[in-house]
C-alpha cells in the first residue's frame, strides 16, 4: 500500500537546511496497522505529511497505492483518510455539516454523502450530537468526529497522526476501540504516536524513529524480545536518605540484570526475573523507597536504542 | 471509495475543484450574510446620503469640472461603488484568509482531500466575486431611480468594471494575506493602502484637483482605473482609448495577482 525508499524531507533555504527525515525505508502492507513510534521531533509527522500526498518529498522514492504523489496527488488523496494531530474541524459548523461538507470535497454525490454521514455518526457514537456545534463537544468527541470525517470517502488507508494525544484515559480507550474495529473491517491504519501503550495496543508492526532515521523495526513483541528483557525492576530511591547519586547506586546493582538504565527519578534493572532482582537489592542492604516489577514495554526498547525516553 | 479523476500534473480540473467547495461557501454565506447586510448595503448607502446628497448640495454641478457629471451626486456615486468594491474585496481576503490558513486551519483539512491550493484559491475568489456581484448589484439597482445613469447599457458595463477592479484587489490582497505570519500586517495594509486609495483615487473629487504630479500618481493606482471606468460608463461619457487602457491594466493585475495568490498559498501550506 505504501512503499518508501531512502525517503527524505528537508526544510529551509538551501545551505541552511534542516533535515527532518534522513532517508527511511518503509513498507506498509494491505490491512495491517503500521506505527511510527518516536518522540516529538523524530520526523514522524513530516513522514506522515509526505505519505498523505500533501508535502512534496525532498529525496528518495515514495509510492502510495502504487502511485507517485508528485503526479497523482488528487487520486491518492481521494483514497486516503487523514486524521491530523490537531483538530481542523470547522468550529462554526455543526457536527453533521462538518462531515457533509468534507464528503463533498471528494466529489461524492449529495445523497451518498448524506447516507455516509448517518453511518459515520453512528460509528463514532455521535448521532445524538449531529446538530450540535463543534465548539460544544468534548476533546474526545472532537477527535472521534475528526476520525469520522477522515472516513467519509471510505479510504483504503487511514493516516492517524498522534490520534489520542491530549485525551483522558477513558476517551483514549473509546477511540482505540473504534480504531480496532476499523482494522477488523480491513482498513489499513498508519499511526504515529509517542505513546508506547498506544503503539502496543494498535500496531501489528512498527518502526521506531529517532532524529529522522529508523532505529528499529518489527512487531511490538519482536522489538521487546530483541531489544529488552522480559521484565524490568524499577527502583526508586529517596535521594536525601541514600546520600548517594543514582550513578553510584547503579554500580551496586549493575551485575543483577542484563543492564541498568539511570533515569532522573529511578533506576531500571533489566532482567528476566524482576522479583529476583528486588530480593538481591534488599540482600545487599540497599533500601529503595519503592520498587516495581513490570514487563518490558516499547518505552524500554526506545530507551535502549536511543538512550532517551519517549516523552521528554 | 470516492471517485477522483485527476488531470495531468496532479490537479483536479479547476471547475470541478471549485464545484466541490460550493456547499462549504454556501454554508459560510448562510452563516455570515446577516453581518454583511450592514457593511455591504447599509454603509454604502449612508455614504451616498452623506456625500452625494448632503455634501453634494453645496457643490455646483459643472460637467466640465466633474468629468461629465451634471451633479456631484452623479459624479460621486459611480466612484463610490468602485471604491466599495475594493473594500469588499479586501475585507473578504484579509482576515478570512488568515483564519482559513492559520487560525481555524480549514485549508489544511481541505488539502488532505483531492483538492489542491489552486482549487482553494479559486473557490475562495469565486466567493469574493459573488460578494462583489451582490454588493455592487444591489447598489446599482438602488441608485437606478435617481437618474444617475446616462444610458441603459452603461450601468451593466460599469457593474462589470466594478467586479473587475474588486477582483484585481482580491487576488493581490489574497496573496499578501497568504504570506502574512501575523494579522498585524493588515493594520498596515488598511492604513497605508486601502484608506489612502479610497480617499485619493478619484472617487470623491476629480484627480485633476491634485495638481499635475498628484493627478498622475492617482492615475497609476489600481483603484483609479476602476473608478474611472465605473464613472465613464455610468454617465455614458466614455473616452474609449482610456477605457481600453483602464480595462487592460485591471485585467493584467488580476491575472498576475492570480499567480501571486496561488503561489502564496502553496508556499505557505505545501511545505
Amino acid at each position: 500500500m505504501i512503499s518508501a525508499r531512502g525517503l527524505r524531507k528537508s526544510f529551509g533555504a538551501p545551505g541552511a537546511e534542516f533535515e527532518a527525515v534522513k532517508g527511511i525505508d518503509v513498507e506498509v502492507q494491505r490491512g495491517e496497522a503500521f506505527g511510527f513510534l518516536g518522540p516529538n521531533g523524530a520526523g514522524k509527522s513530516s513522514t506522515m505529511r509526505m505519505i498523505a500526498a500533501v508535502s512534496p518529498i525532498s529525496g528518495g522514492e515514495l509510492r502510495i497505492l502504487g502511485m507517485d504523489p508528485a503526479v497523482d496527488g488528487p487520486a491518492i488523496r481521494g483514497r486516503l483518510g487523514v486524521c491530523p494531530q490537531e483538530d481542523t474541524l470547522d468550529t462554526d459548523l455543526n457536527v453533521r455539516d462538518n462531515l457533509y461538507i468534507y464528503g463533498r470535497y471528494f466529489g461524492l454525490p449529495k445523497a451518498e454523502v448524506n447516507a455516509r454521514v448517518d453511518e459515520l455518526l453512528d460509528f463514532v457514537q455521535l448521532t445524538d450530537k449531529a446538530d450540535s456545534k463543534v465548539e460544544s463537544l468534548s476533546g474526545g468527541m472532537k477527535r472521534r468526529l475528526t476520525i469520522a470525517r477522515s472516513l467519509v470517502n471510505r479510504p483504503d488507508v487511514l493516516l492517524l497522526d498522534e490520534p489520542t494525544t491530549g485525551l483522558d484515559p477513558q476517551a483514549r480507550h473509546v477511540l482505540w476501540d473504534r480504531l480496532f474495529r476499523l482494522k477488523q473491517s480491513g482498513v489499513t491504519l498508519v499511526i504515529t504516536t509517542h505513546y508506547m501503550d498506544e503503539a502496543e495496543q494498535l500496531c501489528d508492526r512498527l518502526v521506531v524513529m529517532d532524529r529522522g532515521v529508523i532505529v528499529a523495526e518489527g512487531s511490538p513483541l519482536e522489538l521487546i524480545r530483541q531489544h529488552s528483557t522480559r521484565e524490568v525492576a524499577e527502583l526508586r530511591f529517596g535521594v536525601a536518605e541514600q546520600g548517594e547519586t543514582h550513578d553510584a547506586l547503579a554500580e551496586k546493582v549493575e551485575d543483577l540484570g542484563d543492564r541498568v538504565e539511570v533515569l532522573p527519578d529511578r533506576l531500571l534493572v533489566y532482567s528476566d526475573d524482576g522479583d529476583g532482582v528486588i530480593a538481591h537489592v534488599h540482600e545487599r542492604g540497599l533500601q529503595p523507597v519503592a520498587t516495581l516489577v513490570r514487563r518490558s514495554t516499547l518505552e524500554d526498547v526506545f530507551l535502549r536504542l536511543t538512550g532517551r525516553t519517549l516523552v521528554d | 471509495m470516492a471517485t477522483t479523476t485527476a488531470s495531468a500534473g496532479g490537479r483536479l480540473p479547476l471547475l470541478d475543484g471549485v464545484r466541490r467547495q460550493t456547499d462549504y461557501w454556501a454554508v459560510v454565506y448562510r452563516r455570515t450574510w446577516r453581518g454583511t447586510v450592514v457593511t455591504s448595503f447599509l454603509a454604502p448607502l449612508l455614504y451616498v446620503l452623506a456625500m452625494g446628497v448632503l455634501l453634494g448640495g453645496f457643490i455646483d454641478g459643472d460637467p466640465t469640472v466633474l468629468e461629465g457629471a451634471t451633479s456631484y451626486f452623479d459624479f460621486v456615486v459611480p466612484g463610490l461603488i468602485a471604491a466599495h468594491a475594493m473594500q469588499t474585496a479586501v475585507g473578504e481576503t484579509t482576515y478570512p484568509v488568515m483564519a482559513m490558513v492559520k487560525w481555524q486551519r480549514i485549508y489544511d483539512s481541505m488539502l488532505a482531500t483531492p483538492l489542491g491550493c489552486r482549487d482553494l484559491v479559486a473557490a475562495h475568489l469565486s466567493f469574493v466575486l459573488f460578494r462583489l456581484a451582490t454588493t455592487c448589484g444591489v447598489y446599482t439597482l438602488v441608485l437606478a431611480p435617481f437618474g444617475v445613469y446616462g444610458s441603459w447599457w452603461g450601468p451593466f458595463a460599469a457593474f462589470a468594471c466594478q467586479l473587475l477592479v474588486g477582483m484585481a484587489f482580491a487576488v493581490w490582497v489574497y496573496g499578501f494575506s497568504a504570506r502574512l505570519d501575523s494579522e498585524e500586517g493588515f493594520g498596515l495594509l488598511f492604513r497605508l493602502g486601502v484608506f489612502p486609495l479610497f480617499l485619493f483615487s478619484g472617487a470623491f473629487f476629480p484627480v485633476s484637483n491634485l495638481g499635475t504630479v498628484g493627478a498622475w500618481v492617482a492615475r497609476v493606482t489600481p483603484l483609479w482605473h476602476g473608478v474611472n471606468l465605473s464613472r465613464m460608463f455610468a454617465l455614458d461619457h466614455v473616452t474609449w482609448w482610456i477605457a481600453g487602457v483602464n480595462v487592460a491594466v485591471l485585467v493584467v493585475l488580476t491575472l498576475s495577482g492570480w499567480v501571486w495568490a496561488v503561489t502564496g498559498l502553496e508556499k505557505r501550506l505545501v511545505t
